[in-house]
């Protein structure tokens, strides 16, 4: 029987036009716009300066603090500049412009594709190696790996949660990476294992992607303590707490981390990477983004270097359709829409998507007709009717009592309402809100 | 680019369904049961339909150009469903000037003075219905005769409802085996051959309709099942205890209002709870309520009182009954 | 009939005597002290609610009032210092004055001045354009034009001018009470002395990028150029993060830096239309009191 997770959830056009589509290698960027927070947290700090030569996978800046990552150079060249730049969200952000000359990977790097299945390392060293690779969750998220992999004090995981399910319609990234990398992953699943000292890892792969969930289960089976499971097809089953719940059945308690029910989400990208961080000591300076859309000529599966400008990517597409209304980083529920397509490419980038004029501005608001819609799709048992008219009055204390910071902000609620409120704009204006007050009541 | 790049919140994509796909999807699951109360009460169920509808749209219409001086947005079609829904709750020979009172009432009472579309407390199609037959007794309760009056409208021979007959004669003290005589069989009250409002004869096209709105995905099937249960459990229980007394279950769900109201007039969005345990809560108290005033009280029909009752705590309900949250109560292994 | 008339009455009679009873206990037992002087002050108040004073309401800021020794640190903006005065007098304390303020908005980068470069689609809210994006124009400091500072006004004091797509404040409503200061997600408002006739100077950006950048995106954006900063006689301007800022409480609005600002960056209002720049006249200087 598939699995898949209970509560709630969509079930948007699936549009998964690139599906098929082999990776191909997106041409080197003439300049690499190479932002120094990739990550979650505060930005890295720059080890280069303007007019030093650098080579490929070269640290450039490095993470200090808790939440951030290590930053490496994904060209060969010299540094034109460190200076600001419009990221996603059109704020003005530090990155380091090099200028890309001829391809010289740093010494050290291995980078022929022959597969190494030799484990040669312990955990912590994992771990290090990881460090090192600046390696961050490429799902999206961006939650830098090293840190979910030291686990909190007194917390024991059981099991190594793999995520293949890429439930955002159009993205087919992950798709293709686990059909062409998949004994790369099953590698860097035991290597995350070993990190982690768990013995059974499990991967959840939605099953519109029969043909990935067959190879996965085929290779997997010369591994030990790797199962693989075919899922529903369902938004949003690739949060970290409803993939938790679709394949062990236990519950993320409200305000909790994965690790409290003794499990460890990662996505098939960030295990890839990992694989080639340990065993061929490559840090993480490119990713497969999906370019696509409707309207794109030629929507495919492009390995891209950090710091490719989405620009470039849409031309090596076919270029830019004549009614293209919106560019998205990202998928369509949870993406960004960029106001500039001169922003360089991300870690967290997963895909780049083209939505015609068409469908690009959004409907009118009507009045909420309470058919109830949006509760029953929440997959965090919530009350998205409720909480949008408390998030405009400001009631804060009342938008905590009814849970709002449990909000993953999946989409589901603004996705399938009828009357087209802004549900989702009102929560998590009201989320961040809450957010802040909590952060201060905890300070003394 | 010369063109301008959108930028919005996330998500970027919405689905297809939108508020007046909700309501012309009623009006479509309504169709079976138009073409049984045009073929039971002919052109009376026509001209009453037509009024109710024309008259509920217009009453929107009106008050929201010239009172409220708002936006006009008939084109939702919830107007339409109230009126369609109104006429499907009063006799087929109604004069005309009671439906334009009663959809001034549905709309310009229980709906706008509420603030419109998605505010109001009650089902406005039932408080009209409620406001026609205190104001009217009399003719919300003589029903023309199905079949033989299909070519009268005022002037239709009328006849009783099969609840009024089995509630007079069961108060003359006759015993319900001999009353069930003096009724239509159990097999033409499914299709829908007695007398009533508009609408809640056929109880098989109304589940054509139910089936219908179900697979559109408008309503959930909670409230109607739930209704339906619980008014067979009771009547059950109570028809277990004086089988002379009370009619059986079937009896009761296949006659008035309970499929009319179970799957159209209790399942209105605007008025019924917002979560799953709430819906059951409600439509438990429908049913409870309904056999009550059925029963016990003066009127032979309950089903619109119970809906309008409970449709005045859902707003409690919705304030205490929450969904259940994700990750409320920890299963570790 | 006469005697179900006198049942009537008497029972009636024993209810009301009961519930009198009860009640009268009840408002005994529970019966919450309270200065007498809070009700007093606070029918001194503008009952506006705004929350200009730092409290929730009124009654909050009576209580307060009563509660503090001196008044220090507390002042109703929109009753200004005559309400205080009052207040003061009623405590038996010496009022402390303030000097009265106006709000003004720290961006001039109208629909004219500053091109878009993409079109916002979401909620008409500044804080939800603001969390998710820099916002239409090149310019990621300046006025999102979404009107949250209209939304929160109190005394219909904002208005958006659909010609410039930025709100215009009405000095004459205009009370201080920094409602549109918390609410803008870009902070572009500044409570600033208030001048007789609502004279005012200002430079009316925010935008700390360096001149280049700043120009290319809004063409009345301050550059940072520090022209006004060296003309200035009364050391009025301070030079931050490629920006310049006039304190309005040095300022004596000379409008020397007016003349110099290359790109126009520095707004007068309320002077008579004079090419000449003239030195301020001891009138402005010295009233700057309450609104008259």
């Amino acid at each position: 029987m598939l699995k898949t997770f209970k509560k709630g959830g969509v079930h948007p056009p699936e549009n998964k036009l690139s599906a098929h589509q082999p990776v191909q290698t997106a041409l080197l960027p003439k300049t690499a716009t190479i932002l120094l927070s990739q990550h979650m947290g505060a930005p890295a700090k720059a080890l280069v300066a303007k007019g030093d030569a650098v080579k490929t996978g070269q640290l450039i800046a490095k993470g200090e603090g808790f939440l951030t990552g290590n930053v490496h150079s994904s060209v060969t060249g010299k540094v034109t500049k460190i200076d600001e730049v419009q990221d996603a969200s059109g704020y003005k952000r530090q990155a380091v412009f090099v200028e890309a000359g001829e391809e010289e990977w740093m010494p050290g790097i291995i980078t022929d594709n022959t597969l190494d299945k030799t484990i040669r390392f312990e955990g912590p060293e994992i771990i290090s190696k990881i460090t090192d690779a600046g390696i961050v969750g490429l799902g999206g998220a961006t939650f830098p790996s090293h840190v979910k992999l030291t686990l909190p004090r007194g917390k024991k995981a059981e099991f190594l949660i793999v995520n293949g399910v890429e439930c955002e319609p159009y993205l087919t990234a992950d798709h293709a990476l686990m059909l062409e990398k998949g004994e790369e992953i099953l590698v860097g699943i035991q290597l995350l294992k070993k990190a982690l000292n768990v013995s059974q890892a499990h991967i959840g792969i939605e099953n519109n992607k029969p043909d990935a969930v067959a190879h996965m289960k085929k290779l997997a089976a010369s591994y030990e303590g790797i199962a693989v499971h075919a899922l529903i097809v369902k938004y949003p089953q690739g949060g970290e707490k409803q993939l938790i719940k679709a394949i062990t059945g236990r519950e993320v308690p409200s305000g909790g981390l994965p690790v409290d029910v003794g499990c460890v989400v990662f996505n098939v990208g960030t295990v890839f990477s990992v694989y080639e961080a340990v065993q061929k000591n490559k840090p993480l300076v490119e990713r497969v983004v999906t370019i696509t859309g409707v309207q794109v000529k030629k929507p495919l599966n492009l390995r891209v270097r950090i710091g490719t400008s989405v620009a470039s990517l849409i031309e090596q597409a076919g270029g830019l359709p004549e009614h293209t209304g919106k560019i998205i980083m990202g998928g369509p529920m949870m993406g960004k829409a960029l106001g500039s397509a001169e922003v360089p490419v991300v870690k967290g980038t997963s895909g780049i998507l083209l939505l015609p004029d068409a469908v690009s501005e959004r409907s009118p608001i009507q009045p909420c007709i309470r058919c109830a819609k949006c509760v029953s799709v929440c997959p965090m048992g919530l009350e998205p009717y409720l909480l949008m008219p408390l998030s405009q009055q400001k009631n804060y204390d009342r938008l905590e009592a009814e849970h709002i910071m449990d909000c993953i902000e999946c989409g589901s609620c603004s996705y399938t309402c009828p009357a087209s409120r802004p549900l989702l704009d009102y929560i998590r204006l009201g989320k961040a809100s809450v957010g802040k007050i909590i952060r201060t009541r905890k300070k003394p | 680019m010369s063109k301008l790049l959108i930028v919005s919140p996330s998500p970027h994509i919405s689905s297809d369904q939108t508020t007046s796909k909700l309501m012309y999807g009623v009006v479509v699951s309504l169709i079976p049961a138009f073409a049984v109360t045009i073929y039971m009460f002919g052109i009376g169920a026509l001209i009453v339909t037509a009024i109710s509808i024309v008259s509920c749209v217009l009453a929107e219409a009106l008050i929201q150009r010239y009172i409220l001086k708002s936006e006009v947005t008939i084109r939702d079609g919830s107007a339409v469903v109230t009126g369609l829904l109104l006429a499907f709750n009063v006799p087929a020979n109604l004069p005309w000037w009671m439906v334009v009172l009663g959809a001034l009432f549905a709309i310009g009472i229980a709906k706008m003075t509420y603030g419109g579309l998605g505010n109001n407390l009650f089902n406005p199609a039932l408080a009209g219905r409620v406001f026609l037959l205190i104001s009217f007794p009399v003719q919300m309760t003589s029903w023309p005769l199905p079949i033989a009056s299909r070519l009268q409208y005022l002037d239709a021979a009328t006849g009783a409802t099969p609840l009024s007959i089995v509630k007079e004669a069961v108060r003359n003290g006759e015993k319900i085996p001999d009353i069930m005589q003096q009724v239509p069989d159990h097999m033409q009250l499914f299709l829908g051959q007695m007398g009533g409002s508009l609408g809640e004869v056929s109880a098989l096209a109304l589940l054509l309709g139910f089936g219908w709105m179900l697979y559109r995905k408008i309503i959930t099937w909670h409230i109607p099942v739930v209704i339906i249960l619980s008014i067979a459990a009771f009547t059950g229980i109570l028809w277990l205890a004086d089988p002379l007394k009370n009619a059986s279950p079937l009896f009761h769900i296949l006659t008035g209002g309970v499929m009319l109201g179970a799957i159209y007039m209790a399942t209105d969005l605007v008025t019924s709870p917002m979560t799953r345990t709430g819906m059951i809560v409600y439509a438990v108290g429908i049913g409870i309520i309904t056999v009550v005033i059925r029963v016990f009280g003066a009127y032979p029909e309950g089903v619109s009182f119970a809906i309008l009752i409970m449709n005045a705590v859902v707003p409690l309900i919705n304030r205490y009954i929450k969904p259940k949250r994700f990750g409320e109560e920890v299963k570790h292994g | 009939m006469g005697l179900t008339i006198l049942y009537t009455i008497v029972s009636l009679s024993i209810l009301g005597a009961l519930a009198a009873t009860v009640l009268y206990f009840v408002a005994r037992r529970f019966k919450v002290y309270e200065d007498p002087r809070i009700d007093l002050v606070e029918a001194e108040l503008p009952a506006a609610n705004c929350g200009g004073c730092g409290f929730a309401g009124c009654r909050n800021f009576a209580e307060a009032l009563v509660k503090s020794e001196t008044g220090e640190g507390l002042f109703c903006p929109v009753g200004g210092n005559e309400v205080m005065k009052r207040v003061a007098a009623l405590l038996g304390r010496e009022a402390v004055a303030q000097e009265a303020r106006v709000a003004v908005l720290r961006c001039n980068g109208t629909c004219e001045f500053r091109p878009k470069t993409n079109k916002y689609d979401g909620v008409q809210s500044c804080a939800i354009a603001s969390a998710l994006y820099s916002g239409e124009t090149g310019c990621t400091y300046g006025c999102l034009g979404l009107g949250d500072c209209v939304e929160v006004c109190n005394f219909d004091a904002l208005h958006m001018d659909p010609a410039t797509c930025l709100p215009v404040v009405d000095s004459e409503k205009c009370t201080a009470c920094g409602a549109c200061v918390k609410a803008c997600p870009r902070d572009l408002f500044e409570l600033r002395k208030r001048w007789k006739g609502n004279k005012q100077i200002y430079v009316a950006c925010r935008n700390e990028d360096k001149g280049g950048v700043a120009k290319k995106n809004c063409s009345v954006a301050c550059i940072g150029c520090s022209k006004c900063f060296k003309v200035c006689p009364y050391d009025a301007i301070v030079m931050n993060n490629n920006l310049a800022f006039i304190d309005s409480d040095k300022c004596k609005l000379c409008r020397k830096c007016v003349a110099e600002c290359p790109t126009g960056s520095i707004i007068e209002v309320g002077f008579p239309p004079k090419k000449v720049v003239q030195e301020a006249t001891a009138d402005d200087i010295n009233l700057s009191a309450n609104k008259e």
